[in-house]
């Protein structure tokens, strides 16, 4: 199986070595790297290519990386049916950056493109129909965007007086509990209850 | 006298407003055929459908953003909540993810009990859907004998895990607890009345003169409609793509057994009824295959290690036992950093997730793919030229549940 997609990554890499940063297989997947400038034409040619022929859009998604430069990451899932072959592209993009839509290659993206703009705020060029997807009308804000608090900044809630759904700030009557249960000898960055009243804090 | 000119020859003057213009409507979110909450703004010329621009978004909870700040075993109860209809083929695909990352073996009973599972949820979602498909077109009655066959299945849920819906039952590693044998045996006795109740539901509906006028040639998919926009489950191979990841990409123990997978030649919503009709004999068959093998497969059903707690016994008798399952259930299991994407046949097609590890034990990034938002998507393409009688027919064997779609 491995194999297979270590020659099909190679093969990639020769016939577009413009648009492939770099690849690798991990945990059986082909990982590819792709320069954002290319994505469609590069996206058009594994559709069309006969080794390929990634003729599914299985999902577009992103994922944000807030202490990158580059701090999203849009990853596009491939499929060949034909093939029976998998690929994920991943594309880094700034935060000002716009990426290009693949609607035009997969009218299947585009969704796809409206969730992530919805979600994390990046803007896809010569989409036809930006809006948003999932949130509500009039929402403000990027959910999925690792700064955006879980519980959101307004709840709604249906007014008697006013006879209508008012919208208002968030206020809880029990604050969000993040709770950490990460073991303090691994990973837990937090002063241990005790700890704050020696030297450094964190001995 | 065409009614534009009066006796006397005078005409009305023509203001802009009573030109002949299209009609936009809602349709829904509160319309019994829209399966849920689904809002269709329909641009109609009389009664022809010119444009279809699903609004969704109105069952959207947030899980993604949610999974991030819960453990991996804490998330898994929200996977039920997405297609409700058959609420373990999505663990399923949790479970299997997570298994990837972490190179976890399932043990062979577990592998089992897991193909049993899915493919009660197969039957549980296409009796649901066939049937209120049938409902949607005017027919009565399906739905109630569906229904009752649905409660059976749910009992069987229950039995196994305490919940007739939400299950929480299959585990990373296995499954949560291993089935009784009466259990087995009850399954395998309803397995043999089961046919009957298709056959009856079969009569009513496959040759009836009003179902076939509003499903044949209605919605009609071809294989380049497939490609284009993403479809697969029944959606794609009603278009003649006989493609089945339990066949195409075998997961769990697939590959053993034996079945048929039904392919429709014309791509209209008739050959979906008929292929989801199939494929509950077909899932029926694998059933009995999995009670058969389930009888000579004892074992656990766990596989145990760090992802999976320790037996009750040991706990009694073990402190280390007793830290780890502490442990287990506050902290949580810590999952390697990797991403993977791992898909399972769900009953509406192919339901995935990607999954980004950061080492820790929350998942850094989830992404649930649905297959429904995709077939939805097409609705504009698919919908477009047929009446407005027909959008409820094509929602209904498009097989929309907004659990998976809105997230």
């Amino acid at each position: 199986m491995s194999d297979a997609l270590n020659e099909l990554g190679a093969h990639i890499e020769l016939k577009r070595p413009d648009c492939v940063l770099s690849w690798d297989v991990a945990f059986g997947e082909l990982n590819i790297d792709v320069t954002p400038a290319n994505i469609a034409g590069f996206i058009e040619f594994l559709k069309s290519d006969a080794n390929c022929r990634f003729s599914t859009l299985v999902d577009v998604t992103a994922v944000d990386y807030p202490e990158r430069a580059k701090r999203f990451d849009v990853v596009y899932h491939l499929l060949s049916m034909y093939q029976n072959q998998r690929v994920r592209l991943r594309v880094a993009v700034r935060e000002d950056e716009m990426v290009p839509s693949i609607t035009e290659v997969h009218p299947s993206a585009n969704w796809f493109e409206r969730e992530v703009f919805d979600m994390f705020g990046i803007i896809f060029s010569d989409h036809p129909d930006l809006r948003r997807l999932l949130t509500d009308y009039g929402f403000r804000g990027h959910p999925l965007r690792k700064d955006f608090p879980t519980t959101g900044y307004t709840e709604v809630r249906y007014d008697e007086a006013q006879k209508r759904v008012v919208y208002e700030p968030v206020q809880l009557t029990q604050d969000y509990r993040q709770f950490d249960f990460m073991s303090p000898w691994e990973g837990a960055n937090y002063i241990l209850p005790g700890d704050e009243k020696s030297g450094d804090g964190n001995a | 006298m065409d009614g534009s000119k009066f006796d006397d020859g005078s005409v009305d003057a023509l203001s802009g407003e009573q030109k002949i213009r299209n009609f936009n409507i809602n349709f829904g979110p509160q319309h019994p055929a829209a399966h849920g909450v689904l809002r269709l703004v329909l641009e109609l010329d009389g009664e022809i459908v010119e444009r279809c621009d699903p609004h969704v978004g109105l069952l959207h909870r947030g899980t993604e953003k949610l999974m991030e700040s819960r453990t991996y075993l804490q998330n898994l109860p929200y996977l039920d909540r997405l297609d409700y209809v058959a609420p373990m083929n999505q663990e399923h695909a949790w479970c299997l993810a997570i298994e990837k990352l972490t190179g976890t073996e399932v043990p062979r009973r577990a592998q089992l009990i897991r193909v049993l599972f899915c493919e009660i949820g197969r039957i549980l979602n296409h009796l649901m859907n066939v049937t209120t498909q049938a409902m949607d077109v005017g027919a009565l009655t399906p739905p109630l004998w569906g229904f009752e066959e649905r409660e059976k299945l749910m009992i069987f849920y229950e039995r196994a895990c305490g919940a007739r819906l939400h299950a929480n039952y299959f585990r990373p590693g296995g499954v949560h607890q291993d089935l009784p044998d009466e259990l087995v045996d009850d399954i395998e006795e309803w397995a043999i009345g089961f046919p009957e109740v298709l056959q009856d539901i079969d009569d009513l509906l496959t040759e009836n003169r009003i179902f076939k006028q509003r499903n044949v040639d209605i919605g009609v998919v071809t294989e380049d409609d497939v490609l284009q926009y993403g479809m697969s489950g029944v959606m794609a191979r009603s278009a003649g793509l006989a493609w089945d990841l339990r066949r195409a990409q075998p997961y769990e123990c697939y590959d053993e057994f034996e079945f048929q997978i039904p392919v429709g030649k014309n791509g209209d919503c008739y050959d979906r009824y008929l292929m989801r009709m199939e494929e509950m004999r077909q899932s029926l068959s694998i059933m009995r295959q999995a009670i058969h093998k389930l009888r000579e497969a004892t074992g656990d059903v766990l596989s145990r290690g760090k992802l999976t707690p320790p037996k009750r016994g040991d706990m009694k008798t073990s402190m280390e036992s007793l830290i780890h399952h502490f442990k287990l259930y506050t902290e949580g299991f810590h999952v390697p950093e990797g991403e993977v994407y791992a898909a399972v046949e769900a009953p509406k097609g192919e339901f995935g997730v990607y999954m980004v590890a950061d080492g820790s034990n929350k998942p850094y990034r989830a992404k649930l793919r649905a297959p429904g938002y995709l077939h939805l998507q097409a609705m504009d393409h698919i919908a477009t030229g047929h009446q407005l009688a027909d959008v409820a027919a094509i929602i209904g064997t498009m097989d929309i549940v907004f659990g998976e779609i809105d997230r």
